[in-house]
């Protein structure tokens, strides 16, 4: 009986799976988009931009969902009725973007200030600059806290539940409705979780581990791994 | 030697698999003045660590006062020594570090009082008196409510020896005070060393580089290469009259 | 659109659920602190047995997410402890104490082992007992490091009150669904209008921490 709500919740992992995937990747497109816009150098845009990004991080992404399934359609005009799945795109994604547009920023921010005016004396275009110079040296370090984010969306998908999308906790919700026992299926849905996020958060501090010994700012030449017998390169 | 105040009695540290210590046998009378020179790697540092119980030997004895540091009895039998027995000889010691290590949330007569006061029990005017007394002759008695990053490394420095003096322990242990100061500092952390030294009543374990300041201040000076000591001897004996290839080719990179 | 005095409306409305929201808010919030020093220090604790379970506890609670660490204590608790009075209130204050402490243990774990070595040294210098060595020298600095950090899972914490609308407590949002039930027209303006009302709460919240980040780069030695 304890295992009853099994193969449903099963069905619903895989939309949970693709659902985490989907917004993942469009917060990581958006967090871009911030980062564009603000780097627009008109000041009062750049107010604006700030003010909506804070707006949408420290708001609940709970009422974001409920404003984008029950609220848009109701909308004079322009009003359409989206699916649950893209409400839980949307809504998860641009919620999340704005985090992710800041581990974007805390990246270009921490490459050595050197770097640009090195490349300006080389002459180089403004896309070789980034393509180049900037970002291969901004990217790997952040790769860890993005990582850690997809988990984090993992475990917000959730909330979408509460929007229609048939993940696991729709699915735990749907037995117990029928079988008046709750308890078991989210326990197992816990599990669940638990299951891929353990895991993976391991894996990324692995990761995480690497990169810092690879990226020592004490140790730029990545001498101190000479001495433990470990190439550098990795 | 009179009742030495601290005895090492063949004390080996390894850290992982490498040997630092392989053996180390060392009598510090009270009051002297002993300077540790020596190569990179040569153990210099561990050995002082050892004393100031911020690393354990692997083997062998140290004595405070004729008493083991790192081991007590128990039930008769000599067994690790816990932390109450360690803390009952460490206030003798007292330790000046390399990169001053103050405490930043205090200023610098708090970072003074706070060891009278917490670890001797001292009332908080006493601590006061004593605290601001050692400061003034370490030339810092204008600066009391100053805090740690509003002042000069040769400033922090003289703070950090002030605040480990007021303790008034019976050996100083210095680590490399001047290696992290900018040339024109070092000399005044230098000078004030020299009066600690001249006023006689503690033991005083220098690693330094500083080699004529080692000439000057020390009462014997010990040349510890590859985990053992190498050389001892009276500044003249070892600075000027040595015999060994090894130590002349190492002084030869002080000589200008 | 929606006209100005049906915004007012609105509001007073939504006002109605606030003093249900701030409740569970300062509630947990207390909590959540009393977890995250508990399991934070259990974790450095050199009792294996501590270590382990407090690990444990904090991989359980990290690992999973509110929603569903809430829909479970809602159902276990009647089933575990017989609490009926009130059980959604406690639900909801112990999900969220337990989610944000096991997350902000973290930030205590990390921030004590980050004060420098070196302070460590100095305080084992001047013989001062371990006690003494935490007290005085590694929690000022460390608590220092702490508050930014508590200051952004604070901001969360605020976020994480809207999920109890989906136990029955008439917060800020059941409050507005009930507005919507009869006015459908005006769902998307309450929506909005919500938003808005837990972002005018978060905002001192935001200054906090932002004064928060500014202090906790004076008066720490970190290496």
């Amino acid at each position: 009986m304890f295992f009853g709500s099994l193969p449903m919740i099963f069905k619903g992992l895989w939309v949970t799976l693709g659902v985490t995937i989907a917004c993942y990747l469009f917060a990581m497109v958006f967090g871009f988009v911030w980062v564009t816009l603000k780097r627009i150098p008109f000041k009062p845009f750049q107010w604006v931009v700030s003010f909506v990004l804070e707006f949408i991080r420290s708001t609940p992404p709970l009422v974001q969902l409920f404003f984008l399934f029950f609220g848009l359609p109701m909308v004079p005009y322009v009003g359409v009725s989206l699916s649950p799945f893209t409400v839980a795109v949307l809504g998860l994604g641009v919620h999340y973007s704005t985090y992710i547009s800041e581990i974007y920023r805390s990246g270009i921010q921490s490459v050595d200030k050197g770097q640009w005016e090195a490349s300006i004396a080389l002459n180089m275009s403004v896309r070789d600059r980034w393509t180049k110079v900037i970002l291969p040296q901004a990217i790997p370090p952040i790769i860890p806290m993005l990582g850690n984010y997809l988990i984090i969306m993992f475990k917000e998908v959730p909330l979408t539940s509460t929007v229609g999308v048939a993940g696991m906790l729709l699915m735990a919700d749907k037995f117990g409705a029928r079988n008046w026992a709750y308890l078991e299926p989210y326990t197992l849905v816990a599990i669940f979780f638990l299951l891929l996020s353990y895991p993976s958060a391991i894996l990324i501090k692995k990761l995480e581990n690497k990169m810092n010994r690879r990226f020592d700012k004490k140790d730029p030449t990545g001498a101190k791994n000479v001495k433990k017998g470990v190439a550098i390169d990795g | 030697m009179a009742e030495p105040i601290v005895t090492y009695k063949n004390v080996t540290k390894s850290f992982d698999e490498v040997d630092v210590l392989k053996g180390i046998n060392l009598d510090i009378a009270p009051a002297e003045k002993i300077a540790l020179i020596g190569p990179s790697g040569s153990g210099k540092t561990t050995i002082i660590r050892l004393l100031m119980t911020l690393e354990e030997p692997t083997s062998g004895v140290i004595e405070v006062n004729g008493q083991n540091l790192w081991q007590m009895e128990k039930k008769g039998e000599l067994v690790r020594a816990n932390e109450k027995h360690l803390r009952q000889i460490r206030g003798d010691i007292g330790m000046v570090f390399q990169h001053f290590n103050l405490f930043p949330h205090m200023t610098i007569l708090e970072n003074c009082m706070t060891g009278p006061i917490n670890v001797k029990g001292e009332s908080k005017e006493e601590a006061k008196k004593n605290s601001i007394e050692m400061l003034e002759k370490v030339g810092l008695g204008d600066k009391l409510e100053n805090y740690p990053n509003q002042l000069s490394g040769g400033q922090k420095q003289r703070v950090a020896m002030a605040r480990a003096l007021v303790m008034r322990p019976k050996v100083m242990l210095f680590d490399e005070v001047t290696s992290a100061l900018d040339p024109e500092l070092v000399g005044e952390v230098l000078e004030v060393i020299r009066e600690i030294a001249k006023e006689g009543e503690m033991a005083m374990v220098l690693v330094t580089h500083e080699m004529d300041f080692a000439r000057d201040v020390a009462d014997r000076i010990i040349f510890l290469e590859n985990g053992v000591i190498a050389e001892q001897g009276t500044p003249e004996e070892v600075l000027e009259n040595t015999e060994s290839e090894r130590l002349q080719q190492f002084l030869s990179r002080f000589r200008s | 659109m929606i006209p100005i005095s049906q915004i007012g409306e609105i509001f007073s409305i939504l006002l109605q659920g606030l003093n249900i929201t701030i409740t569970i808010l300062v509630t947990s919030a207390f909590f959540s602190f009393l977890v995250a020093f508990l399991a934070g220090f259990g974790r450095l604790s050199k009792n294996i047995f501590i270590r382990k379970f407090s690990g444990f506890f904090v991989e359980v609670f990290r690992g999973t997410s509110l929603i569903i660490q809430l829909f479970w204590f809602f159902y276990a608790l009647p089933i575990l402890f017989g609490i009926d009075l009130g059980s959604e209130f406690w639900a909801c204050v112990i999900a969220i104490s337990m989610n944000y402490g096991a997350y902000m243990s973290e930030t205590v774990r990390g921030s004590i082992l980050s004060v420098a070595h070196g302070q460590t040294e100095a305080a084992i210098a001047l013989n001062m007992s371990r006690f003494q060595r935490m007290r005085i020298v590694i929690l000022p600095q460390a608590v220092r490091m702490m508050l930014p950090e508590f200051g952004n899972y604070l901001i969360q914490m605020l976020k994480a009150t809207s999920l109890i609308s989906l136990v029955g407590l008439a917060d800020i949002v059941y409050k507005g669904q009930l507005y919507t039930n009869t006015n459908l027209s005006s769902t998307p303006t309450v929506y909005l209008l919500i938003l808005v009302f837990y972002f005018i709460i978060a905002l001192p919240l935001i200054g906090l921490t932002k004064w928060a980040e500014k202090q906790s780069s004076k008066g720490v030695a970190s290496e």
